[in-house]
């Protein structure tokens, strides 16, 4: 069933603000899940599992959050910077993510910043309206 | 006093969900404390109650191969207190389960009455993703827990680990 833009928004607005315990208002689309709502390694499950459920379909790990194993390869990673063969990697991987702030600093301890609300309505979006 | 906070199970449906009872006592010495002449359950036992109960049916799904691990509380309300004499029911729903890690939903419930309503999620430690080595025994299920499934008229395999 397609969904508007906006209807995915208040949809996973509800999802994190169950998952992670926030107001709605805190929820806007450039918070960072992370930073921004406080968000801890199994609250990213927490939000998969939630998600499945809000809108029936079934996410693979690596696909919403695939930094975990990209971080480990050596030829992605230099001096805690993310090598261009790196950011390349995660473009691609991370199709649903805004990079533009991010290539100024290609900062591995960053990389959290990349996980915004926008982003996952990015990527519910590409999932259910493909 | 042993780290049990269940006492049988008397639903067990593998992968879904489970009820497990407990009888509360005046022979828990805590009661005696919390608190004094007022002998209430503590909340936080209650929640490890049906981490209890919610983690060995996480456990069972999965033939107890993963180390279970209680790794966030995502909802935990209480109703009213629990007193000595009372006999709960702890209902726990595997909601979501993952080879990282599983959600559950559940409730506590004494008589018609609701006391709790409380929501868990599990890590499967050896899959975490930092990648980080744990022993290689199962040290989350002890022949504590064997011995509840057994006495529930549940299969459990010989651990060999008690604590």
């Amino acid at each position: 069933m397609a969904m508007t833009r906006d209807e995915i928004f208040k949809e996973v607005q509800g999802v994190l603000v169950d998952a992670l315990g926030v107001d709605d208002d805190e929820v806007t689309p450039d918070a960072t899940l992370m930073g921004d709502l406080g968000a801890e390694s199994i609250d990213f499950l927490d939000i998969v599992f939630r998600m499945e459920k809000a809108f029936g379909i079934k996410i693979p790990r690596e696909e919403l959050f695939p930094a975990e194993s990209l971080v480990s390869n050596k030829e992605f990673i230099s001096n805690g910077k993310l090598t261009h063969q790196g950011i390349e990697e995660l473009r691609k991987r991370m199709p649903h993510t805004d990079f533009t702030e991010f290539v100024d600093d290609p900062a591995v301890s960053k990389i959290g910043d990349l996980f915004t609300v926008d982003a996952l309505v990015n990527f519910v979006e590409g999932k259910i309206n493909a | 006093m042993r780290w049990i906070w269940i006492d049988k199970f008397i639903e067990f449906n593998s992968g879904s969900n489970a009820v497990a009872i407990k009888n509360v006592t005046m022979a828990e010495e805590h009661l005696h404390d919390n608190f004094p002449g007022f002998p209430i359950m503590p909340e936080c036992l209650m929640i490890e109650s049906m981490a209890q109960t919610a983690g060995i049916l996480v456990g069972h799904a999965r033939d107890f191969k993963e180390k279970v691990i209680l790794a966030k509380i995502s909802k935990a309300v209480f109703f009213n207190f629990v007193r000595p004499g009372d006999t709960l029911k702890i209902h726990a729903k595997i909601e979501s389960i993952a080879p990282e890690a599983a959600s559950t939903t559940g409730k506590i419930t004494c008589g018609d009455e609701i006391i709790a309503e409380i929501d868990l999620m599990f890590s499967h430690i050896d899959q975490n993703l930092a990648g980080k080595q744990f022993p290689q025994e199962n040290f989350v299920f002890t022949d504590l827990f064997a011995v509840v499934l057994r006495a529930s008229g549940i299969e459990a395999p010989a651990w060999g680990v008690s604590k």
